[in-house]
This record gives structure tokens, sequence and C-alpha cells, in this order.
């Protein structure tokens, strides 16, 4: 039997019909029998990357697992929409940690169900980029490091979005948040600070460290399944796109986490044992700008009062990326000139 | 079996004892001995299955603690001074989520100024916390507590502290009795959870609760707390029954009954007060010591009737609430109130300065004439005070207050010798 | 009830010595209690620990500031430290050191003391011949046995079989045993000088 490596582009978003698929190719959320992990009813604003991330990543999770889970929540926009009193929407066993310890918590979990003879019970910790790069960054190092038995998921919305939009060490430069906010010399979030939490994860040299967006279903639904094939600590950072906080559309969530890739500035990749092992390469290199502008919080480097030094500074960053994960291949589109044509000659 | 042991060791003994499953613990001063016994034990694999978690930082020890908890596995962890405040937040989660989780504080003192000795502003600071509140006056008693303590913990939903002076009792080398497994197998059942992470039988744990229900959950924290004021008797009484000796229970008088002047305080120094006692007992003097060992809940009732015959008390506390005085006195003064009693203040011990037979003895007999003044600091330096006043009257810029003092100790000694 | 300080450097086992005296009192039926002045950890500093036995339970909690009986395994430490502070009259002095008590500069100690109560016992020496290592600590309470008569040389060899694994306990044992009898042999010179 002859294949063909068919490209599939709809409706001019990649969108990938499940129904053309193989019923074993097929996403989890296309399945009727989905576990619904978080069930509708939660309080999320519409357009939320983050309950689109969660309810994706957790139910792989629970299909993974065959329903022996345990979930550990930090505080933060999801633990706070999906269990409003006296409700709640979670469908699977659920344990509210604090805001920086849901890696600790998870880790005792994982202890417990080790002493009962239950390692079949798998746990999955989940926070923000808030939860996870700085009031967490302790615990989620201590859980790296005795490789205990967790996947830690971080869905970034590059901000503390549940205390008012508010910078933390994943916002990205110029961004502006409440505390970073678009005046002064230099206006938005400073540039030469920040913390890249994949990469750091990589440094501690666990199985499996993985990036993904709320853009591409299959990859992250993968991406979990895998991640619950083994053992060990395990980090999955999800790009969540916030429409509230970035000040974008929320029927923008999905393009905006497509863009973010599309334009290098959010490397998709995987790594094992401290080495990338996968990355997933831009289909159509994207000029930073059309990431940028939908969103109202680099509203400033547009306009009359725009910077196009500081988007040329942004476009940097995008332009490393790509080196640096080796983001572009041969069937890359929309290429011009200059690195990103030597990039593809050079692979 | 009877045996000559550090009070550490001991501890680690009777936890062991209770079969926990899961042990996290970071390592502070003067509590290491206790969790290094506990890794050595479990790695052995003399207690199995348990998982030792050597955690990143006390923060991390609560939190795993709680995980743990949750999953309905028997947890406990130890810490004390710097590393309980570090801890916080998580402590005050652990008693809201009503997590059974046992934890020894080592008792010791907060800095700043930085100081490993005992004293125990650090469990005091936790008082509000919902955490029960168990002081060891000797090392028989603090790893009898401990076993009570899972027991009370389980029973009621409740984490349990256990308080032990820290250097004074774990590091300090006496007779205990180690009860045998059977004894303590048949004292503590197997640990049934009353809210469990379970895929069988999912729930969410950890909810915001809002102004609807706030005052009700706490409300009903208290309430247990004040249940505990009857379950901490009985599993004392209960106690006796198994291992055959008095341990626990709420108060534990000494020649209280006709005194006129009554002592109180908590932990290892009711040993040298008791010494006191008997001392000027035999003197004629009608003086006894009140020991308190359950702090919280505190037994305002008890305390009353304990109270309630002498002329004076006088409480000897190893804490300070700084801008007002006595901690302790606070709530005994709730206890007595309305009570024609008069109640002195006595901070000693602070940051491990020896509280010394005499000048507790000195203390009483001030205060048998009735020239113990309301707030005393027992054996304050008070040239050594005034010093540092005066260099703060002469500069603006005195300099940092703790060095200047060691530095003038240095100088006043020498100048004596 | 009997206090002993033990006074040396961090590093020589002055907190097992106290721990062990514990041991071997507890072991003849008494109660005992050991506990170290405590500081941080630091190899060198002079350190202080403590021990008190009794044939009833100790309650009390407060250092031993009047001893019957000093211990003293290191000899720098004797000019630098008051280690005789609060010492009982006719209380017992024990030194680590191959001087005299004249020679160690202690002869006005001697003179307020009986003769049999100041001694000096060249523990480093006979633990590096029986263990091969300075360490005085379990050597010490050999002598001090003989010293005071408190314990008897049994007790102390089984505490610190208990507490040195395998060889090293056998040697500890064998090297507080030869201080014991130079200690007993010294008190009985002494005795002798005295009645001749």
């Amino acid at each position: 039997m002859t294949t063909t490596n068919v490209k599939f582009y709809q409706v001019g978003s990649f969108a990938v019909g499940n129904r053309l698929l193989d019923p074993g190719m097929r996403t989890v959320q296309s399945d009727g029998e989905r576990s619904n992990s978080i069930n509708s009813g939660h309080r999320a604003c519409q357009g939320c990357g983050e309950a689109l991330g969660a309810r994706y990543a957790l139910d792989a999770a629970m299909r993974a697992t065959k329903g022996q889970m345990v979930a550990v929540n930090a505080t933060g926009c999801l633990e706070v929409f999906s269990t409003p009193y006296p409700e709640t929407s979670w469908q699977i066993p659920w344990l509210h940690s604090l805001f920086g310890n849901a890696p600790a918590v998870a880790t005792g979990v994982a202890a417990a169900m080790k002493v009962k003879g239950r390692e079949d019970v798998r746990v999955v910790a989940q926070a923000g980029d808030g939860g996870t790069v700085d009031i967490g960054m302790g615990a989620l190092s201590g859980m790296f490091e005795r490789n205990d038995d967790v996947l830690f998921i971080c869905y970034d919305n590059e901000a503390y979005m549940n205390t008012g939009v508010q910078r933390s060490g994943a916002t990205p430069p110029a961004a502006r948040t409440a505390t970073t906010q678009a005046v002064g010399p230099e206006p938005g979030n400073q540039f030469g600070q920040g913390k890249n939490l994949p990469l750091i994860a990589m440094a501690h040299e666990i199985p499996y460290v993985a990036t993904a967006t709320v853009a591409d279903l299959h990859d992250l639904e993968a991406k979990v399944d895998y991640a619950m094939s083994l053992h060990g600590a395990r980090y999955l950072h999800v790009l969540v796109p916030c429409p509230l906080g970035w000040g974008s559309l929320s029927s923008d969530t999905i393009r905006l986490a497509r863009l973010a890739k599309e334009t290098g500035l959010f490397p998709v990749f995987e790594a094992e044992h401290g080495e990338v092992t996968r990355s997933s390469k831009i289909r159509h290199l994207t000029p930073v700008e059309d990431y940028l502008k939908p969103q109202r919080r680099f509203a400033h480097l547009f306009g009359a009062n725009g910077n196009p030094a500081t988007v040329a500074a942004v476009q940097a960053i995008a332009d490393r990326n790509i080196k640096r994960f080796h983001l572009i291949d041969e069937n890359t589109t929309g290429i011009t000139t200059g690195d990103a044509a030597e990039e593809t000659g050079a692979r | 079996m009877r045996t000559q042991v550090e009070g550490s060791q001991a501890v680690a003994e009777a936890v062991a004892l209770c079969r926990p499953e899961v042990i996290c613990a970071y390592p502070i001063s003067p509590q290491t001995h206790i969790v290094e016994a506990l890794s050595a034990i479990v790695k052995s694999g003399r207690l199995t299955p348990c998982e030792y978690v050597n955690v990143e930082s006390e923060f991390g020890a609560m939190s795993v603690a709680i995980g743990s908890s949750a999953a309905g596995a028997r947890t406990y962890t130890a810490t004390a001074s710097q590393g309980l405040l570090f801890m916080v937040e998580a402590v005050y989660n652990a008693s809201g989520l009503g997590l059974p989780i046992v934890m020894t504080v080592a008792n010791r003192a907060i800095g700043a100024p930085i100081n490993i000795w005992n004293d125990h502003s650090d469990s005091m600071s936790q008082r509000d916390s919902g955490w029960i509140q168990l002081y060891a006056e000797d090392n028989q008693e603090a790893l009898d507590l401990h076993i009570q303590a899972f027991r009370l913990a389980e029973e009621i939903s409740l984490p349990v502290m256990v308080c032990m002076d820290g250097f004074i009792l774990t590091h300090a080398v006496e007779q205990v009795d180690i009860p045998t497994q059977e004894q303590v197998d048949e004292f503590l059942p197997p640990y049934e959870p009353r809210q469990v992470l379970d895929p069988d039988e999912p729930v969410s744990i950890g909810a915001m609760v809002g102004p609807e229900a706030f005052t009700e959950v706490r409300y009903l924290a208290h309430a247990r707390q004040m249940q505990a004021l009857h379950l901490i008797p009985q599993i004392a009484q209960d106690f006796k029954q198994v291992f055959g000796r008095d341990s626990g229970g709420l108060l534990h008088p000494y020649r209280i009954d006709d005194a006129d002047t009554i002592v109180v305080a908590l932990g290892s120094v009711v040993g040298t007060i008791k010494d006191v006692v008997d001392a000027m007992r035999d003197e004629g003097i009608k003086v006894g010591v009140l020991g308190i060992t359950s702090f919280r809940p505190f037994p305002l009732d008890a305390v009353r009737d304990a109270l309630a015959a002498a002329k004076r008390v006088v409480v000897l506390e190893k804490a300070l609430a700084v801008g007002i005085g006595g901690i302790v006195t606070a709530n005994i003064r709730m206890a007595i109130d309305g009570l024609d009693l008069r109640t002195y203040t006595v901070i000693a011990g602070l940051g491990g300065r020896p509280i010394t037979r005499s000048s507790v003895r000195s203390m009483i007999e001030s205060a048998l004439t009735e020239s113990l003044e309301q707030l005393t600091f027992l054996d304050l330096d008070t040239e050594l005070v005034e010093r540092e006043l005066d260099r703060n009257r002469e500069r603006r810029r005195s300099g940092p207050t703790a060095e200047n003092m060691l530095r003038d100790l240095g100088a006043v000694t020498a100048g004596k010798r | 009830m009997f206090g002993v300080r033990v006074h040396g450097r961090g590093g020589q086992g002055v907190v097992t010595a106290a721990e062990l005296l514990s041991v071997a009192a507890f072991d003849e039926g008494a109660h005992a209690q050991a506990f170290p002045s405590f500081g941080s950890e630091r190899t060198g500093a002079p350190v202080v620990a403590f021990c008190r036995i009794d044939d009833k339970p100790i309650r009390l909690r407060e250092p031993i500031v009047e001893p019957d009986a000093v211990i003293i395994a290191d000899a720098t430490l004797l000019h630098q430290v008051d280690v005789f502070a609060g010492l009982a009259p006719h209380g017992y002095v024990l030194v680590n050191s191959s001087h005299t008590s004249d020679e160690l500069g202690l002869a006005d100690l001697a003179a307020s003391l009986p003769p049999d109560r100041l001694l000096t016992v060249p523990a480093t020496e006979i633990a590096l011949r029986h263990v091969g290592r300075p360490f005085p600590n379990a050597v010490l309470l050999g002598g001090f046995a003989a010293m005071s008569g408190l314990l008897s040389i049994d007790a102390v060899t089984t505490a610190i079989k208990e507490h040195f694994p395998g060889d090293l306990g056998q040697r500890n044992a064998a090297a507080a045993s030869e201080a014991y009898n130079y200690v007993l042999a010294e008190i009985k010179e002494l005795s002798n000088a005295h009645a001749g």
C-alpha cells in the first residue's frame, strides 16, 4: 500500500478532522466515552486556554491510566474556576494543595500510593505558570531531583491571571501586565529576565520534558499518553492563551497558540534525560508581529507610539529559538531571507 | 523494655512502632537525631512498608505530609523553630483540611537573633493554627505522647503537634521504657481515613469556601478541638491500661491540693520545679506546680479547678508575646477569670538560658512576699540592657543590638575576672 | 545525687563519655541523666557534657554547676576554661595527661583536695596503643570508675562494647580496663606514700 504524505490544511487553521482518521488515531476528546475529568459547569472565562488544556490533558491521562489517577492542583485560575463552593466540576479524585507546593503534595500522594501497594494509581500535579516557575520552584525542583513518580503539568498563560494579571517569571519580554505596565522608557516586561522552565526541567535530567500548546490537540494528548507510559518525574509545559490577560479575542485562543509556535516564540519539543529528542517543526514561518498584534498586552509596541526596535528584539528571541531547537525543516514554508533560510539549508 | 537512650532515639522508636506509612522530613537542629534514626529504621527494612521522603524544605515536608495523609497514609514529620515558621501556610492547611498528621516540634527559639537553643516560641507561635498541642515533661512522656498522638489525631481528624524541649529532652540520655510492637498495635489500630483520594470514589478536597459557609467550617474546627478535651484524658486512660503507666492527659498537677502558691509551666522545666517544690515543702511552705500537657485545646475548666484554691499563681513561660508580655498567662487568666487569684508572669529560659533551682526558688520566695512584679524576666542582666540603651541614646548609628550586647558580654565578663 | 562534668574539645568524644557513664550507671540499677552543653557542631572548640547519677528518678534539668567530679579530656583547657568551677569540696578530678598534677600547674588545687581525689591518667596514649586513635573518652571512664568507686569496671566496659561496634568496642574496653588498673595503682601508691 502506498502512503501519501498528506498535509491537512483546512479552514486556514490546520484543523484535522477526526472523521478522516483511523479510529485508533482519533483524539480522546472526540470520544463520547471520555472521562470529562473536568466537567462542564466550571466558571472559566469564555475562550480560556487553561480550561481547554486541562480538559485535554486530564482526559488523555485518564485514558492512559484507565481511570486510576489522582490530581493535585495548585491555587490559581484552574483551581478557582473549577471548584466554586459548593460545587466541583472534577469527576476525578482531586486535591487542592496550596499555591507553592503542588509538586510536594503530589509527591506525598505518590508516596502514599506506593506504600499502600497501589502504584497503579498515578499522580498528576498541575499549576499555572506562577505556581510553577515562581512560588512552586523549590518544591518542583525537589520533586524533580528525587525523581518522584509525578507528572507535573504547567498551564502557562504567562502571568498571575487569577489575581489580576501580574507579572510572573514566565511573562515574556515587552508584555504589559499590572506590575509591568506600558509606561516609562521601557514599557511592559523587561528584557533579560524570566526563566525557561522546560530547560530547567531538562537540567534535572528527568525522564521526560515536553512543551505543547492547545492548538495541537493530537500532539498534546500524545505527549500526555507517552508521559504516562513512563515512571519518575515528568514535566509538561502547555501554552494556554488567556483572552482576559492577553487582551485577545476569546475566539482567538487556539489561533494565538498556533501562532506562538509558528513564529518560533514558543518552541514545541520533547526531551528525555536532559537531551532534546524531537521538536515540532514550524509549518509556515510567521513574523512575530502576526502573533503580537492581536494581543492588547503588546499594543504599546505598535501604532503611533510604537516601538519597532522592541518588536525586532522580540523577533530576535524567536530567531534564536528557531536555531536552538531546530524548529525549521525542508517542509517549512514562508521563509524569505536571512538566518531562517540558512537554517533550512543546513538541515 | 527499659533502656538508657537519647530522647530523640526514644521518640524515633516510638514513631516507628506506630507504623507510619510516610515519613517526610527536613533536617533542623535539634530535631535531626529523630529523623536520622527514622531514616535508618526505614532504610534497613525494619519499618516496612514505609516511604521516607527527603524533602527540599520544611514547607516541602508539610506539603508532602498533606498529600500523603489525604491519600490515606499514616504520616509523620518533625521540625523546630525556623522550620516550623517556614511551613506555616501548610500547617494551617493541614488542620483546615482535618488531616491527622503527627509532627514533633523540638522546641527551639525563633530568630532573629538566630539561636538554636530551647524555648517555646516556635510552638507558641502556632497555638492558633488549629493543631492540637501536647507538651512532654520528660523523655518517657515524649515517646508516649507520640503514640497517643496518632490515636488522637486519627480519631478526631485533626493534626497533633508533640512538643519536646530541644536539646534538653531531645539530646538527653535517660531511662525510658520502650513499648513492644504488640502493645502499640493493641492501642493503635490501622488508619481509617474520613476522607481519602480514591479513584473508585472520587472526591474533591480543598475547595474554596466563601462567606456563606466559612464561619461554620471554622466553628466545627473549634468544636472538634473542644471534643479533644474529653478524648485526651480518655486516651491517657486507655494508654495506662495497655502500657501500665500514667502519661499524657490534660494536666500534671504536683502537690497542688493545699498549695497557696502554684507555679504553672510547660515541658521539661516542670521537673526542675518539682525539685524546688519538694525542698520548700520540706520547710513547710505550701507550694505546688501545675504542668500543662495539653496546651491546645486549652483545658480551661481543669485549670480553673486546679488553681481555684490557691492564693497566687506564678506562670513560668518559655516564650514571650512581644508588646504585651505572657502567652500562657493570658490563657491562665481566661481560665481563672472571676476568681480572687494574683497571677505573676515570669519569662524564663529564653534562647536556652538554664532555669536553675536557685532562680526558681527566689522567684517563688518573691511571690510569697508579693514582691514579685507582674511581669519579670528571670535572671535578666539589667546592666547589659542598660549599656545598649545608653548606646542608643548616644548616637543614631548605634549598630546591631545583638552584636553590641555580645561584645559587651565579653567585656563585662573580662572586667569581672 | 552525684554530678559529673566532662570537659574536652569537640571531636574528643566528650558527649559520648557522659552518655556511656549514664548507661553504665543504668546497667548497675541507678537512674542517670546525661546531656551536653549544647553548641553548634565544631571540632576543636571547648565542649562540656554532664552526667547525673542518682538512686531515684532525676527530674532536674539544669546544667551541673556544682559537680562532684570533673573529668578533663584535654589538658590544654586547664588554664583556658574554668573547668573546676563549683567543684564540691573533696570532689574528684581526673585529668587526661601523662604529667603529674604539679607539672600541670595544679598544685594549689591539689592542696585543697585529698591526694587520691586529683589524679591524672595518660588516656590518649593508652587509647593510641589499644585503639590506634587518640580518643580518650572511653579510657577516662575506666579511670573514673577506679577513682570514684561509683561504677564497676564491668559496667563501664559493657557500656563501651554496646556503643562501639565489634573490634572497636573490644579495644576501647581493653583501654578502659588498663586505665582502671592504672588509676587503682596510682591510688594505692598514694595511700602507701601516705602511710609510709
